[in-house]
């Protein structure tokens, strides 16, 4: 950030010599130029320091106590347990860790499915939208709704839709299409995970859409300018020009599509209630039903810990592996 | 935007009209259900789905008054979301100004640090911010557990990272010869803040802002835990509709249809404004 400095130094020169210095010589001494960005960012990191980094910090210790109801007035007179908590969660043969194994699994799974296709379909949208059409802006708009629905409302709604008895979808699948015997149990048993990728799909890629056609702008006309001349057709100067100018723009939202998927909380939640059914078990409701319903909050922590440390050690490699490309496409 | 002199094959269009088609079905359905659902008398949403109702009505919209105290909520929303918008835009003005203006030591550590906080599963510090709270409570009396102020404390902070992110993006695009312009003209570092770059950057926190309306607006988890009968927000309060021996669906979809207009109808007047931003700040 070489350009800053030279632009303070610039500025400060500048500002000696400005009509404004006959108005009586301004205090900019030492202590207030270098105090300033501090003073600036105090507000933001006290903020994060009180509600993310310090409840963060507690959160380690207590995955290493014992902590039932019994001690949670007074946590810090809990009694210290090593790493049984961390054992117990890892524990792939007793119930605790086959559990979170198994949710672990299906998260990932879930995970996966839910930003390609949201990708997939939020990058097809924009690309079709990147011309002029009649009913363009209407669309537009429209693709927005659910992205801006607030969760529960939308949610419920499919929650509505996916009920057994009076939902929409077994009137369709069932009464209308005869596609099934009977009608069929949408948020128990196996369909769950497939109910609550619909959900998730139908919320998240609005975001997509709105990412990429974002990225479509900052694209220069001149490069297609350039490939029309050649004779590159229009599916080619998608192919040759469009995706890999988005490259960039993809590898942050991949990114961002990834996080907020696999911590998803909202959407289980409002979709099944506290406990998900096995097969939709996400891990944040897995450990919130580990936390707040088995009262069991070292375990808990412990839980929490262990999911941090995979999103450190992914959003790691991801970065490492993504400026690497970027930086052997620069050479 | 043209984006090539030529006209498009008709392969592309062809797709282009099948695709949009069955994605805009796709996206109307749950809207048509709950806008068509909230206009049903009760038998019609309890027993087989019906595409439309035997009768409409507008019972449900003057029912979800007095089935639970939905106005209550609704104002508890607001008012933790719209302190919460406020806030953390201004807190995210001033530490995205400082990042793009200023060289200082530790300057990537916060921004690593700060972006960073964006991938902790709430889950995580849900528990110890509840005791942090409760003992902050203890010890100065100031109540944060179930009150507005914690709510609030809590929500601008989720907003914070994208925000700050967005902005330094958005900030760093205002050419610097605005500000220096300023300075030359007798403004401090702060009045060139507020009189040039804050104008120029008008889009990028329009969309600041509507993104942490709606973050706070539509929170699920800690709205569960950190609020009582008097601060309860629309997120919690939405379940009352479901009692042991009925479920007013048609009340249901009525109430999430009421909750739904301010926050939609803003983001539509606004989106144009949140493309804009979005091109110049995050997307670069």
């Amino acid at each position: 950030m070489t350009t800053t400095a030279t632009v303070e130094a610039r500025g400060r020169t500048a500002s000696t010599r400005s009509p404004g210095a006959a108005r009586g010589p301004r205090r900019t001494g030492r202590i207030r130029r270098i105090g300033l960005p501090y003073l600036l960012l105090l507000p933001a990191l006290l903020l994060e320091l009180l509600v993310h980094l310090v409840p963060m910090a507690i959160g380690i210790v207590m995955s290493f106590k014992e902590l039932t109801q019994f001690y949670i007035r007074d946590w810090g007179t809990a009694p210290w347990s090593g790493i049984d908590n961390y054992r117990m969660s890892v524990d792939f043969n007793a119930p605790v860790g086959d559990a979170l194994l198994h949710s672990f699994l299906v998260t990932c799974g879930f995970t996966l499915l839910s930003v390609a296709l949201c990708w997939l379909i939020g990058t097809a949208a924009a690309l079709y939208m990147q011309d002029t059409f009649r009913g363009r802006g209407l669309l537009r708009a429209l693709f927005l709704v659910p992205y801006a629905l607030p969760v529960y409302a939308a949610v419920v709604t499919w929650a509505f839709m996916f009920q057994h008895d009076n939902g929409l979808v077994n009137h369709v699948l069932h009464d209308q299409l005869h596609l099934t015997d009977e009608p069929s149990f949408w948020l128990i048993g196996g369909n769950s995970f497939v109910a609550l990728l619909t959900v998730s799909v139908w919320k998240g890629w609005p975001f997509a859409f709105l990412i990429v056609m974002a990225g479509l702008q900052n694209i220069p006309k001149d490069l297609y300018e350039a490939a029309a001349l050649d004779g590159a057709g229009l599916w080619q100067q998608i192919r040759r020009i469009t995706l890999p100018s988005l490259r960039p723009v993809n590898q942050v939202l991949v990114l961002v599509l990834f996080l907020w998927t696999f911590n998803d909380f909202n959407t289980p939640y409002v979709l099944f209630g506290r406990a998900a059914p096995q097969a939709a078990d996400l891990i944040s409701i897995h450990i919130y039903q580990a936390s707040f319903v088995t009262w069991n909050f070292g375990t808990g922590s412990a839980m929490s810990v262990l999911l941090l440390l995979f999103l450190l050690v992914v959003t790691g490699a991801y970065l490492a592996l993504t400026s690497r490309g970027r930086r052997r496409a620069d050479a | 935007m043209p984006r090539s002199p030529m006209a498009p094959p008709r392969s592309f269009l062809w797709s282009r009209r099948v695709f949009l088609t069955l994605l805009t079905g796709f996206v109307l359905l749950p809207v048509y259900v709950m806008v068509s659902s909230s206009l049903k008398p009760l038998q019609d949403v309890s027993g087989k789905f019906r595409w439309w109702p035997s009768g409409l009505t507008i019972r449900p919209y003057i029912d979800i008054w007095s089935t639970v105290p939905l106005a209550k909520y609704f104002m508890n929303s607001l008012i933790v979301a719209g302190a919460a918008t406020v806030c953390s835009v201004v807190i995210a003005v001033f530490a995205g100004y400082a990042v793009s203006r200023y060289d200082f030591p530790g300057k990537r550590v916060f921004t690593v640090t700060v972006l960073s906080t964006q991938m902790f599963p709430g889950i995580l510090f849900l528990l110890p911010l509840f005791l942090l709270y409760v003992n902050i409570g203890n010890a100065t009396g100031i109540a944060l557990f179930g009150s507005r102020g914690g709510l609030i404390l809590t929500y601008l902070t989720f907003s914070l990272p994208f925000s700050i992110w967005m902005l330094i993006g958005y900030f760093d695009s205002v050419p610097r010869d605005l500000d220096e312009a300023a300075l030359v003209d007798g403004c401090g570092p702060l009045g060139a803040l507020l009189r040039v770059v804050v104008p120029a950057a008008i889009p990028g926190i329009v969309a600041v802002a509507v993104y942490a309306f709606m973050t706070a607006w539509g929170e699920v988890l800690f709205a569960s835990v950190m609020t009582n009968d008097t601060t309860r927000t629309l997120a919690i309060g939405l379940q009352g509709y479901s009692t042991q021996n009925e479920v007013y669906w048609n009340q249901i979809m009525a109430a999430s249809l009421v909750v739904s207009v301010p926050v939609v109808a803003g983001f539509l007047l606004l989106q144009r404004y949140l493309v804009t931003g979005l091109t110049a700040g995050a997307v670069k």
